[in-house]
């Protein structure tokens, strides 16, 4: 396959100023220019619908499609949330996008509010983001200096203000309606749906939830077509009629042992070993690599004769785990201890559970504490079968918890104790101890 | 129904928390009822056991209660917002087909969460709803002290209940448990213990959505979440007590109930607060003729789900030792020597059996001279049986004789909840405490206008003291209202040469009465009192009034010269046919009481 041209990225790569007007000159604004000109909103939702393009924060739902979930004729204001909550382990393209790129992600915001009839965006930035934050917070105010923002915006009928909120540090946040929670000003807790947000949702009004990323490639798609989307990735699968296909370039994070961690675009179905050769320049010190987090701990674990597994939203799910996810790859070489792994990943989500589902909280802590004693050598083999279980029971998948947290939890355990079983009970019974410190463990 | 219950509290959650689903569920229902004259009847397949729930708006919970099936639940409750967070109502669902297949859902979900529609069907024994059950009860007690021997939970506890019924015998858990520290202050009369807590956040969102005053919250997060109060702002709203009876297990303890019973020695006897004119139905928990707590009733014809502290925590008095316990005769002298003031013997314990014709025959005597000189003052702490029995016994003495309504205390303002700190009303009002605080005025009243056509109020009996030879004081009124006459007021009553009290404990007015005959509480006696929205409720005696006390209305029974036990009912059915505004009460008033008007 010949070298892929960055699209999302084209810019970023290229060092170019991320001001209003270098921008611009780069073709920039163009597409909203083209849609506040002769689309109407429902154009504008027909061709994203058509495009395929799908959700980068982890789900994959269509984009075009989530847009049509809003009511009709809805008499009061609509929001969009925009989730820049980028807190998934390991994923780091958001901020690349913003950072560097912050005007690509606001014309995506303007399309989208066009399309979806929102009023008011609400960008929610996670904490730890503060220069992404300054770089957006200093596009903004280009843009209402340029009428581009604000009332009638380029002397058309559409106005539209954007808001910047920094969360305060919690991976729930990331959740579509404990985002809406917290930006409410309330605690972090996900919602009980129905409603969904497109319903109800922040501030009890209809409301869209979008990927940072997933908006960048609005603002292509409107740019260059529904089409032109879909000359990049795979197509669905014909044997499955619930695949929806993946269409697009794809942000990839590599990061953990490989040479050089880095953020690629790759048309999405691009496999985890030529990620981590050719453009993570292979797994460090010149081991071989153990395994991988296909993307974002919360998808579970892949081992190395699994990495030619493609990465679009279908491949991950065939080799057992959750799905896509965030596309962010985590390699860790032959010498990594999976059990550190493992406690590392159920520390996070012990952590990182709100508390208000019985089985998440309880069994997140749970496995913890399993892990840590099995760490400290004192694991027992049957502790193996019940991880396993809590692992299989906690989620919104067996229905027993509000959000998809628990899941996120859950898998990793799951696929190390089907994947790394053998290695998991040697430990166990050669009386292993791991003496390294929880913070060193912490930056495995 | 209470007027100022804009919406029944049992619908309200369920009005305001089921959202989309519901709303949608509801307007399909509305629709369907549109275009059918009959009606549209839902019809919800409860473990393959068809309920017909009509239009209802219901959860599974409430459904399968329906059909006589419990779904052990912890967060919801019929009177908050429904949360779905503790996950121990998990049923399996799906729906019957109208060719008579069932689809069933993949997962489990919580019953309380799923509104029952048409054609529902919900699994609660099926292996995947039990199981997914017995989970989240291990892991509740993941947790979980165990310390059920000195919890005073223990014997109504969910989580003890639950963990018999729906759980697993032995955990797996072989880890220390998490160990938070108590917080014994966490309310002027409110401790929590924390490590028992299971998160089901009832207590948080009564603060919030009942009480309006937000003291609760949860802080921190996951497994460390606890329940807590932010710096220096304990518990002390009104209605803080009602956090300790939905708290499912013994996290949140009444500090006035903690370590003195276990609950399987109480005996439960329900009753009407006597507080204020609200008449909240209550449970009286009481043992070996000792009162030990209150507890609300609910009855959505009076006030609901909850009561408020005054109703609940002022019950001391009820098992007071300073009470008269047998009647007393008085005698006032002229000291030698001294000219005008009198002064009084020290009262004079009396039998029965000389008190009850002593009395009957002071007054006839005093009667006979002069009627129009004799007055009984009815006091709205009595129940309408006593006040229809008293009234009887002075007009029988005399026809001329005159009968007072007694003080009517009030204090303050009605505080409606929920209200923020500041008092300012939020939203939809779920509570109120009235400023009238006597259970019975509206019974009074209306006894006072049959027998005399009018309504004479107590500063009335002040006005016409002067010219009275005789007076029949009740009184009864709990000391938390403190002196209820001036020393002045207390001075003009002290000179009628015949004056009858009758009241709970010594007050200077009794100090100057020729009879001190002892009142009854709320606790001791039979009867019914009506609220301010004419809502007559029965109260059942829980305790004894004193080794040889005797309640007004055996008193009153006694005076009448009748024969035998009080029977309230019997009474009740008199009134019944006596007096018009009553005939609803002839009979039982049920649970809920009956409503006049």
């Amino acid at each position: 396959m010949p070298d892929f041209e960055p699209i999302l990225l084209k810019r970023i790569n290229a060092k170019a100023d991320p001001g209003l007007d270098a921008y611009r000159a780069d073709g920039g604004y163009r597409a909203l220019t083209k849609t506040l000109g002769d689309m109407t909103p429902a154009q504008v939702v027909e061709t994203v619908k058509a495009s395929g393009l799908r959700g980068r924060g982890g789900a994959g739902f269509p984009c075009g499609l989530k847009w049509t979930f809003l009511p009709k004729e809805h008499p009061g204001p609509i929001y969009l949330c925009v989730n820049a909550d980028e807190s998934e382990p390991c994923t780091f393209n958001n901020r690349i996008l913003m950072e560097h790129d912050p005007h690509q992600v606001l014309e995506g915001i303007l399309l989208a509010c066009y399309a979806t009839r929102a009023s008011v965006a609400y960008v929610y930035i996670r904490y730890e983001y503060g220069a992404a934050f300054r770089a957006m917070q200093k596009a903004i105010d280009e843009l209402y200096a340029n009428n581009l923002l604000g009332t009638n915006i380029l002397g058309k009928d559409f106005s539209l203000d954007v808001y910047l909120h920094r969360g305060a540090g919690a991976y729930i946040c990331g959740e579509e309606t404990g985002l809406i929670e917290s930006l409410e000003g309330k605690r972090g807790w996900p919602r009980i749906k129905p409603p969904f947000p497109a319903v109800e949702g922040a501030f009890r009004k209809p409301t869209v939830v979008n990927n940072i990323e997933t908006l960048a490639c609005v603002t292509h798609v409107i740019d260059r077509g529904a089409d032109w989307l879909k000359t990049i990735g795979i197509p669905p699968d014909p044997k499955n009629p619930r695949d929806a296909g993946s269409y697009g370039p794809k942000l990839y994070c590599i990061s953990g042992h490989v040479n050089h961690p880095c953020c690629v675009e790759l048309p999405l179905g691009v496999t985890v070993r030529e990620l981590v050769d050719k453009h993570g320049g292979g797994v460090w010190k010149g081991r071989k690599a153990k395994g991988c987090i296909p993307g974002g701990i919360s998808m579970g674990l892949m081992t190395e004769a699994e990495f030619d597994t493609p990465l679009d939203f279908n491949g991950p799910g065939k080799v057992g785990c959750l799905g896509l996810g965030t596309a962010a790859v985590t390699v860790f070489d032959e010498t990594t201890s999976i059990v550190d792994v493992l406690y590392n990943i159920c520390r996070f989500f012990a952590h990182e559970s709100c508390g208000q589902c019985t089985p998440c909280r309880e069994g997140t802590g749970w496995m913890m504490k399993m892990m840590d004693r099995m760490r400290r050598g004192q694991g027992r083999q049957e502790d193996l079968d019940i991880l396993d279980e809590v692992a299989k029971s906690i989620g919104i998948m067996p229905g027993t918890t509000i959000c998809g947290l628990a899941d996120g939890a859950g898998w990793p355990v799951k696929n190390a104790i089907a994947k790394f079983r053998p290695e998991l009970e040697t430990y166990i019974k050669g009386g292993q101890k791991t003496t390294m410190s929880l913070a060193l463990a912490g930056v495995h | 129904m209470d007027p100022d219950l804009a919406v029944d509290p049992r619908l309200a959650p369920v009005q305001e928390s089921f959202d989309g689903a519901l709303r949608t569920h509801r307007r399909k229902l509305q629709d369907r009822k549109d275009t059918k004259d009959d009606g549209f009847m839902a019809v919800v397949y409860i473990n393959d056991q068809p309920v017909d729930i009509g239009s209802e708006r219901l959860n599974l919970i409430q459904a399968a209660q329906k059909a006589g099936v419990f779904i052990p639940h912890y967060c919801w409750h019929p009177a908050l917002s429904v949360v779905a967070s503790c996950r121990m109502c998990l049923v399996e669902v799906g729906e019957k087909k109208p060719d008579g297949t069932i689809a069933m859902q993949p997962r489990v979900v919580p019953a309380c969460q799923t509104p029952a529609k048409d054609a529902t069907v919900c699994l609660t024994n099926s292996e995947k709803a039990k199981n997914a059950q017995a989970n989240t009860l291990e892991s509740l007690l993941l947790n979980h002290p165990l310390d059920c021997p000195v919890c005073d939970k223990a014997g109504e506890c969910k989580l003890q209940d639950f963990s018999y019924g729906f759980g697993h015998s032995t955990s797996r858990m072989v880890d220390p448990k998490n160990t938070p520290p108590n917080k014994p202050d966490i309310g002027e009369r409110i401790s929590l213990f924390t490590d028992r807590c299971i998160m089901c956040s009832r207590c948080v969102r009564f603060t919030r959505e009942i009480s309006g005053s937000a003291e609760l919250m949860v802080s921190n997060r996951g497994h460390h979440s606890e329940i807590d109060i932010f710096p220096g702002e304990p518990v002390n709203n009104k209605l803080a007590g009602n956090v300790v009876d939905l708290c499912p297990v013994g996290a949140l303890a009444n500090k006035d109930f903690l370590y003195k019973q276990r609950v399987w020695f109480l005996k439960t006897q329900a009753s009407v607060c006597a507080g204020c004119s609200t008449g909240c139905s209550i449970q009286v928990d009481h043992n070996k003729d000792v009162v030990h707590r209150i507890r609300p009733r609910e009855n959505p014809l009076a006030q609901g789900q909850f009561i408020c502290d005054e109703g609940r925590f002022d019950y001391a008095y009820v098992n007071g030792a300073e009470r008269f316990d047998r009647p007393l005769s008085g005698q006032a002298f002229l000291p030698a020597g001294a000219a005008g003031q009198q002064e009084y013997l020290p009262l004079e314990p009396m039998t029965w059996e000389n008190a009850i014709p002593a009395v009957r025959g002071e007054l006839a005597k005093a009667a006979k001279e002069n009627g129009a000189a004799l007055a009984g003052v009815i006091s709205p702490m009595l129940t309408v049986e006593e006040a229809f029995l008293f009234a009887k016994f002075i007009k029988g003495l005399s026809s001329d004789a005159r009968l007072y309504l007694g003080w009517v205390p009030r204090v303050g303002k009605d505080e409606q909840f929920p209200q923020d700190r500041h008092g300012n009303p939020l939203g939809a009002v779920k509570f109120t405490i009235r400023a009238e605080k006597c259970p019975n005025r509206r019974g009074v009243e209306e006894v006072l206008k049959h027998f005399q056509g009018e309504v004479l109020g107590f500063d009335q009996m002040l006005t016409d003291a002067a010219r009275l030879e005789a007076l029949y004081l009740t009184a009864a009124y709990p000391p938390r209202l403190g002196a209820w006459l001036t020393d002045e007021q207390t001075q003009t009553l002290a000179r009628i040469p015949l004056l009858v009290v009758q009241d709970l404990a010594p007050t200077p007015i009794s100090e100057r009465a020729r009879f001190v005959l002892p009142a009854a509480t709320f606790a001791e006696k039979d009867g019914c009192f009506v609220n301010h929205a004419n809502l007559a409720q029965q109260l059942h005696r829980a305790v004894r009034p004193g080794a040889i006390g005797r309640t007004e209305g055996q008193i009153f029974l006694n005076l009448l010269d009748r024969r035998g036990l009080i029977q309230a009912k019997a009474v009740r059915e008199e009134l019944a046919r006596e007096v018009p505004f009553f005939a609803a009460l002839d009979g039982n008033l049920g649970e809920f009481g009956v409503k006049l008007s």
